[in-house]
């Protein structure tokens, strides 16, 4: 069996399972199972990061593997389970946009990432081309999973996930970036997501609820 | 090189030190004490620099060139007068039981915070701390703008940190490209995201990646830089949060996401050879200018009212880097530092007016002039300058900008008169009013901190018929720096 | 052709009709074990069909010829279809008749008898379960014809055969395409054979029943037909599941003993299927009606992501 052919497949396999997670949790309409597929899509980071260290024998990227694993999936998700937890948040999640409509707009914003770096992927060389198509197109995903959500906690993830979506990309496509920023951006994520806890127990001590819709006051008039 | 480590400790100590006394009456003027170290710091790196040239520290991670270093100058200086002007203002809010010890703590330590933030990313040569740095002044800045904890702050908080984390998020995908353009030249490694490294290569970047980079730069930094359509955090943060919040707001955080465009534009620039991102900038900085001018007139809140100003402003300076070539790109450089120095100056004095009144509606602020005619002067001098009356340097700025555009996009030209005279007729329409007009409130307990208005206001009115001329000459080396 | 593929065609047919109800017993048997009930035994559906082929078929006094004729085409088109899916042999002389596209036009054609019959004799739930019946295939038929065009993206032909033959041959790969391709193959067979997150087979509650609506007129041989039909439909599918997403194991070249093999390996394979199957319906519930558009939209979009994939990766 051709071994080495199967490693780029498996980096190809962990950026399908990247894509599919962020439409399920496009689609997903409970908190608790959107922190479950964060946290698996928190995890194919971590696959795809050891594929490509095993593959280019750099050393940092394992070292960034165990820092992904430990943010993104253990870390953060522990951090939401006692948020939402704290706050008694369990209740289905309302979307702006009705699922399927959204899963619509999703595909089309899939086409266009896929347009967009599908000249980048041919020009770099690294192992899995179309990674980069893929990592764009869930950054968009998230950032629709953003502006189509009326709570805070699901807004957060899709943060979250457009953060895993960077990591992906920028271990992909290029290896992973540099120690040091890699390091520094780990850091603002975790300072990001402590804030947001913070900021979600004073949104819900003045109003009552999480409900982003109560944060729309400040309009022009 | 020791100025440029105490430029970074000082803040950074400040914020450990006000974290444990920042509560304490005397963490006003500690507060000051650091944010003068800084400036010191700063002065005596401006003056290095000036004699010496460009400076590389830390294994080139770090460096100072004549763009950066004025803007560095700019900052330490605004935060100190910043820190001042607090001094007095905040001891007010806590009078009024708006500030709480704790909340004092926290605001001092952050302050501190932030101006490191900035001082760093400005001075860092390496592309992603730059990112970091402005991912970190978030951070600090949302935590400020929230620190009423009233519903309203909250909303602007939440909207500022959402809206500038996925457009951060944006420029980190940007940042990830011009990493993968650069290490196909320059090999992986952290010298492939040094501005110093990819400049000298940037012809040799790929064009097809450093494109879309930029695109994704531009809408990152450029959600900081407050353009139309990634704007709309920008009035409600600072109409919400603390008067010196926006004041360094406006006059520091904008500025140096528009530092990072331009650093991003050099390097696009060199590698397209086109004038894309020039158009990329003039076309959003000239969709900024018009709507933020629009707007001005519905808005009822004086910081509003001022936040989009800034907007304005901004979009102004985007339009003149856009523009490019030796003289836009001074006019864009004069016009950052006048905007800076004059708008903080707006928002000392709006500060005060709005203390006394107790209310940021302008329809209910009156009479500035009888019941404090310094601050109603300061006021009306800083809203003249901001307008782009002579004197004042903005005057000097704009016209040099319209003339460049009248040269180079003689169609974009009407439409940017329009704006200005838009803005002219809805900002001076309501400043009139509130400072001519009676009044029967009577003075606040604390006197304001007049110096600080004054000391920018003169800056401004300096800038504005003498520019000194290693002022000149730096302007220049900066403008040649970023492509002029 | 030789006489070995006439052999392999006949007995794929033979095997379809004499296995299909032995793996609906098999569903039922396993999802009584997951539940904790008694399983009326793995034969029950033989006995089933046995008692109502003995039984009088009676007819509403509306209803047309076509309401008779129904059954009998629908059992026809479920045979053909298990005929064409390679299940034992790819080597089978029935296959170039149609392709994976034909294939979706059977169940098609099928459909619309059914559903007309349903309607004929006038009643109110005939209608209610035919215009419900049209609903999912309408969403269905999109989303299967998108799967099939994955796989043969990745074989390059439409022709069933030639597709599993490409795929059980190829080196072992991974198809991040072939995944996509797979779940939603499955949402659309749950919806298709009216499991259980789409319809329950085992209730006639008026608020929900799909399939038990559109055949409530019917009794005796028809309706025996029609549930012979149905469990064709489910052995079908299971067929093309298995043939698409795990073809190791089915005979090819003209070689007798390779079945001997690839028989016991269906076996097997139908088995775990089924076992996997019944998992499924034990651990979801039935979503409200509304819902399944949303479902099928899903299983829909996964199948086109899984062709966008097959365009960005290269495989």
């Amino acid at each position: 069996m051709d071994f080495d052919g199967l490693i780029p497949q498996l980096l190809n396999l962990f950026a399908s399972a990247m894509l599919i997670l962020a439409f399920a949790m496009l689609s997903q309409r409970r908190i608790l199972r959107l922190i479950h597929l964060f946290t698996l899509q928190g995890l194919s980071v971590v696959g795809a990061t050891l594929v490509v260290a095993w593959v280019t024998g750099q050393h940092h990227l394992y070292f960034s593997a165990a820092l992904t694993l430990l943010l993104k999936a253990i870390l953060i998700p522990w951090l939401l389970h006692k948020l939402i937890d704290r706050l008694n948040v369990r209740w289905d999640i309302e979307t702006l946009l009705n699922i399927p409509t959204m899963m619509l707009v999703g595909i089309v914003l899939v086409i266009i990432a896929f347009n967009l770096a599908g000249p980048i992927s041919q020009l770099s060389g690294s192992i899995a081309r179309g990674t980069l198509g893929i990592a764009l197109a869930c950054v968009l995903l998230s950032f629709m999973m953003m502006i189509t959500r009326a709570k805070a906690i699901p807004q957060v993830i899709g943060f979250l996930a457009m953060e895993n979506a960077l990591f992906f990309a920028a271990t992909a496509a290029t290896y992973g970036m540099p120690m040091v920023v890699e390091l520094g951006i780990a850091l603002d994520v975790l300072v990001g997501i402590l804030i947001l806890g913070v900021f979600m127990f004073q949104i819900r001590e003045q109003f009552d609820s999480l409900d982003i819709r109560h944060l729309e006051k400040l309009k022009e008039d | 090189m020791n100025a440029l480590f105490v430029l970074y400790a000082s803040p950074l100590l400040g914020t450990l030190v006000l974290a444990l006394f920042g509560h304490r009456p005397v963490g006003r003027n500690i507060n000051v004490g650091f944010s003068l170290i800084s400036f010191a710091a700063a002065a005596v790196l401006t003056v290095q620099i000036v004699e010496h040239g460009p400076l590389h520290a830390f294994d080139r991670q770090f460096f100072i060139d004549p763009l950066n270093v004025f803007l560095v100058a700019l900052t330490a200086l605004v935060g100190l007068t910043t820190a001042l002007f607090s001094r007095p203002y905040m001891r007010v809010e806590e009078d009024h039981g708006r500030m709480t010890p704790g909340r004092m703590r926290l605001y001092h330590s952050l302050y501190q915070l932030f101006v490191f933030t900035m001082l760093l990313a400005l001075t860092t040569n390496n592309l992603g701390i730059l990112w970091v740095a402005m991912e970190a002044a978030t951070l600090a800045t949302v935590l400020l703008v929230s620190i009423y904890r009233t519903p309203a702050s909250l909303e602007a908080a939440w909207k500022y940190f959402i809206l500038c984390g996925v457009g951060i998020a944006q420029a980190l995908f940007g940042t990830i490209l011009l990493y993968l353009a650069a290490s196909r030249v320059l090999g992986a490694g952290i010298d492939a995201l040094l501005w110093t490294q990819l400049d000298q290569v940037k012809t040799a970047l790929n064009p097809g990646i450093m494109s879309l980079a930029f695109v994704f730069l531009l809408l990152g930094y450029g959600t900081k830089v407050g353009l139309v359509p990634v704007h709309n955090w920008l009035p409600d943060a600072h109409a919400e949060g603390p008067t010196p919040i926006s004041a360094v707001l406006s006059g520091l955080l904008l500025n140096v996401a528009l530092y990072a465009v331009l650093r991003c534009k050099v390097l696009t620039d060199g590698a397209l050879q086109s004038r894309f991102a020039g158009d990329l900038l003039v076309g959003f900085g000239l969709l900024s200018v018009v709507t933020a001018a629009f707007f001005l007139f519905r808005q009822k809140d004086v910081k509003r009212m001022f936040a989009y100003s800034s907007i304005e402003h901004m979009g102004l300076m985007t339009f003149a880097f856009g523009l490019g070539g030796p003289v836009a790109n001074f006019a864009g450089l004069l016009h950052m530092t006048v905007h800076s120095l004059v708008k903080s100056a707006i928002f000392f004095a709006v500060g005060h007016a709005a203390q006394k009144a107790g209310t940021q509606i302008m329809d209910d602020i009156r009479g500035l002039l009888r019941s404090n005619p310094v601050v109603g002067w300061g006021l009306m001098a800083g809203t003249l300058a901001i307008l782009g009356m002579p004197p004042f340097g903005v005057f000097a700025s704009e016209f040099l900008i319209l003339t460049t555009a009248m040269q180079q996009l003689p169609w974009a030209t009407p439409l940017l008169l329009l704006a200005l005279g838009v803005a002219f007729a809805a900002v001076f329409s309501r400043v009139h009013p509130m400072v001519f007009g009676n009044t029967e409130l009577k003075r606040l307990p604390h006197p304001p901190a007049i110096v600080p208005v004054f000391v920018h206001l003169a800056l401004g009115l300096m800038l504005g018929f003498y520019i000194p001329s290693y002022l000149t000459a730096w302007y220049e080396q900066a403008a040649k720096l970023i492509g002029g | 052709m030789s006489w070995t593929a006439w052999l392999s065609q006949i007995l794929a047919i033979v095997l379809a009709l004499a296995l299909a109800p032995l793996l609906m017993g098999w569903i039922n048997q396993c999802r009584a074990w997951l539940q904790g009930r008694r399983a009326p035994g793995i034969g029950q559906p033989y006995r089933l069909l046995h008692k109502l082929f003995h039984k009088e078929s009676v007819i509403a006094e509306a209803a047309s010829p076509f309401f008779r004729a129904a059954p009998y085409v629908v059992f026809g088109c479920m045979a053909l279809a298990c005929g064409i899916v390679p299940t034992l042999s790819t080597e089978l002389p029935l296959s170039p008749a149609a392709d994976a596209i034909a294939l979706v036009g059977l169940f098609a054609v099928a459909r619309v008898f059914i559903s007309l019959a349903a309607m004929d004799s006038g009643t109110a739930f005939g209608s209610l379960g035919a215009r419900r019946e049209m609903f999912i295939g309408f969403l269905a038929e999109p989303a299967l014809l998108a799967v099939f065009f994955t796989a043969s993206l990745i074989s390059q032909s439409t022709a069933l055969t030639s597709i599993v033959e490409n795929l059980a041959h190829k080196e072992f790969a991974i198809y991040p395409s072939l995944a996509f391709a797979g779940i939603a193959f499955c949402c659309v067979s749950f919806a298709e054979n009216a499991r259980v997150p789409v319809d329950n087979p085992a209730t006639h509650l008026e608020l929900t029943m799909i399939h038990e609506a559109l055949i409530l007129e019917y009794s005796g041989r028809h309706l025996a037909l029609i549930e012979w039909a149905a469990a064709l439909k489910l052995f079908a599918y299971s067929c093309l599941g298995i043939a698409l997403f795990c073809p190791w194991g089915i005979a090819e070249a003209e070689d007798p003993l390779a079945l001997l093999v690839a028989l016991p390996a269906l076996f097997g394979k139908m088995a775990a299927g089924g076992a996997v199957l019944a998992l499924i319906e034990t651990l979801s519930a039935k979503m409200r009606i509304f819902r399944v558009p949303e479902f099928l939209a899903t299983a829909f979009l996964l199948a086109v992501i899984g062709m966008l994939v097959h365009f960005l990766l290269g495989v």
